[in-house]
């Protein structure tokens, strides 16, 4: 897995709550027995027009967001199907950070990426970045105004800097341990496997039929 | 100390914590299909790793395959993944019910079926329904592609310790109303994210009134909560259905008595502190129907369809969006929706409970003209059960396709797909857009109410009917 540490690219919108990892990348691609060939298909049914041509309606089709590398969406990002292809495509379209806000729910706070999504994006390296509802409103607005630009995402530090005339920053939250995992861009089972004495000791006495 | 039900289960199974602070996690039983899983044979391939622990791996073939038969798939790129797994298993050790098994069928109906679920133990799949098996109190959830080869590999997974959400439904159902009615009513309330980074555990009343395999429904669709796990626990309800039935790894004599002791240790201790909590008072859930393109739009049958900046949780702009799509428009009844495609089936309503309570309506009655419905069993055991209580005869007669197990139209994965604008009265779990076929119009109910959807040729209250 590449690590990360920061990355600087154009920003592109999807102003859409909810988007499921069916919306993300249809059923029809999911046939395949590889990792590799799914950028294409990445927001299949909203990105292409029925004789297959670009969507031009589309926001992240527009020529200004053309090799965009940070998207900017609502909440509850990939929620629904487990398909880390899903994941794959983000990626393998060339998308390195995903930004969506958290919302407050009563005395809840609800995360901006579904869970299974979330796990994911570790695995494979991909960003997801928290922020209020507010804040991603602002990137929202600035997209609007000034389509095509850039921003840098800064893991170490944990900020998100848009490069407008007057630079706008936000602070983001991350689990240190996710942090850790894509700074360093580990390999979670050659990891694991240090621990092989732990698990065939747990064996030895755990029963698998009534796990006790 | 108070413990919870997944409390218990979790600090069972924690192999040692982490530097990170998450835990390592031992899995007790990893079910497999062929979707999610070629990848991750092939990382093991590629790092020249081995399955851990074959005897605890489990593999069927569900999303892809044809319904209208059972053993032919024409679908070449079907066809190479179903081929893949075939080979995957052989070369890794793994057991596999293929196509030519009588214990094939969608991965969550056959665990239980072949008493894999047992309460107290861990369960993964690269299925975001693997919740399903949550109903036995089981902690059981649904993981991506690199955390199934994770799995393989070790047998376990770096997990954080998930919050713990207790619902509790009081009252009892009244007729018309299901367990299915009970999940949608809760994913309405508090939206498909509101249970994300929970476990939910169901209780209360009207949940110990139902059969497992209604609380099998509960549990499926809890990811539509958001929560990747829900459980319940394990009682004489839960005991009975294990005792019973051709399970063949399901504990039995001494064994079973044993386990049994155990199990009854499991259920939350009085006192035990939730994060979160909620009632709903059960007898006063209606029957639920989707109208819009996410699980959380949802409302009584005996409702409208909401207005855009009437939807709790949902933006003016979602609700627009939804009913673009669906075709719909804001004060229509939902009992004036037409369909003209009924599904029932798929993990989240495809056992013989379901089928019984389907066929009970449309035996004796015709489906409309213009309505296709289908039937399709979710396993080749639940199939052969239906054929010798005679209920594929009462689908037939009345105009509805009797099918061969798989995951059929929930998905589209395969050629059971909906039409660009067909409308579905569907038992399955998912009405996102494009979900059952691009452009496909999905509206999430009960078998009951699928059922008289398709004799009426429109939704109708049920409960005027009984």
């Amino acid at each position: 897995m590449k690590a990360f540490s920061t990355h600087r690219g154009i920003v592109a919108p999807l102003d859409n709550a909810n988007v499921d990892t069916d919306q993300i990348i249809p059923k029809q691609f999911l046939k395949s027995i590889k990792r590799t060939g799914f950028g294409e298909a990445l927001f299949f049914d909203w990105r292409y027009l029925p004789d297959g041509r670009p969507n031009p309606e589309f926001p992240p089709n527009r020529p200004e967001f053309k090799g965009a590398s940070i998207l900017v969406t609502r909440n509850n990002f990939g929620c629904g199907s487990s398909r880390e292809h899903a994941v794959w495509a983000v990626m393998q379209y060339g998308f390195r950070v995903v930004i969506a806000p958290w919302r407050q729910q009563g005395d809840a706070r609800v995360p901006a990426f579904a869970d299974i999504f979330r796990n994911n994006c570790v695995q494979n390296g991909l960003l997801t970045v928290e922020l209020s509802e507010a804040e991603v409103e602002e990137i929202f607005q600035m997209v609007g105004r000034f389509p095509g630009l850039e921003a840098t995402v800064d893991l170490d530090e944990q900020r998100v800097v848009l490069h407008v005339q007057e630079e706008i920053s936000f602070h983001f939250q991350i689990d240190p341990g996710v942090k850790e995992h894509l700074r360093r861009g580990l390999d979670a089972i050659g990891l694991t496997l240090q621990h092989e004495a732990d698990i065939a000791t747990f064996e030895k006495s755990h029963d698998v039929q009534m796990a006790r | 100390m108070s413990k919870t039900l997944f409390e218990k289960i979790w600090d069972r199974h924690v192999v040692r914590t982490l530097p990170d602070g998450s835990a390592l996690l031992y899995i007790d039983r990893q079910l497999v299909h062929e979707v999610t899983s070629p990848q991750a044979f092939e990382g093991l391939r590629l790092a020249g790793r081995k399955v851990r622990r074959p005897g605890l791996t489990f593999a069927t073939m569900d999303h892809n395959i044809p319904t209208d038969q059972q053993t032919v798939i024409r679908d070449p790129i079907s066809k190479a993944q179903v081929e893949a797994l075939e080979q995957n298993c052989r070369a890794f050790g793994v057991t596999l019910y293929d196509l030519k098994s009588e214990r094939v069928g969608i991965v969550h109906i056959i665990g239980p079926e072949l008493g894999l679920t047992l309460p107290g133990t861990t369960i993964v799949c690269g299925d975001s329904h693997t919740a399903t098996h949550g109903a036995f109190g089981t902690l059981a959830f649904g993981i991506g592609t690199s955390e199934v080869e994770h799995v393989l590999a070790t047998q376990t997974l770096r997990q954080k310790k998930p919050k713990t959400f207790r619902v509790e439904y009081t009252g009892r159902l009244k007729p018309g109303a299901t367990s299915k009615d009970m999940i949608l009513k809760l994913i309405g309330l508090i939206g498909t994210a509101g249970g994300t980074g929970y476990v939910l555990e169901y209780a209360g009343s009207a949940v110990s009134a139902l059969s497992m395999e209604a609380r099998m429904t509960i549990g499926n669709m809890s990811i539509e909560a958001g929560a990747r796990a829900g459980m319940i626990a394990p009682d004489d309800t839960t005991f009975q259905y294990i005792a019973s039935g051709d399970r063949p790894f399901a504990p039995r004599g001494a064994a079973l008595d044993k386990a049994v002791a155990f199990w009854k240790t499991l259920p939350s201790d009085p006192g035990a502190k939730f994060d979160r909590e909620l009632t709903i008072d059960a007898s006063a859930i209606a029957p639920q129907v989707t109208w819009g393109t996410s699980p959380g739009m949802v409302t009584d049958v005996s409702s409208v369809v909401p207005a855009p900046g009437k939807v709790p949780g949902y933006s003016a702009k979602d609700v627009e969006q939804a009913l673009a799509y669906m075709g719909l428009t804001p004060g229509m009844r939902m009992t004036d929706i037409k369909v003209d495609t009924v599904f029932i089936g798929s993990c989240t309503n495809g056992r013989i409970e379901d089928l019984r309570r389907a066929a009970a309506i449309l035996k004796g009655r015709k489906i409309a003209k213009n309505v296709k419905a289908m039937v399709v069993p979710g396993s080749a055991a639940v199939r052969r059960q239906a054929m010798a209580e005679g209920l594929d005869k009462i689908f037939v007669a009345a105009g509805a396709e009797w099918r061969y197990a798989g995951c059929s139209m929930c998905l589209a994965m395969n050629p059971d797909q909906l039409k660009p604008g067909e409308r579905c009265a569907a038992t399955s779990n998912r009405n996102f857009e494009g979900r059952q076929g691009k452009g496909g119009r999905t509206h999430l109910c009960s078998p009951e109410m699928a059922a008289w959807a398709a004799v009426e040729g429109h939704f109708v209250d049920i409960r005027e009917r009984m």
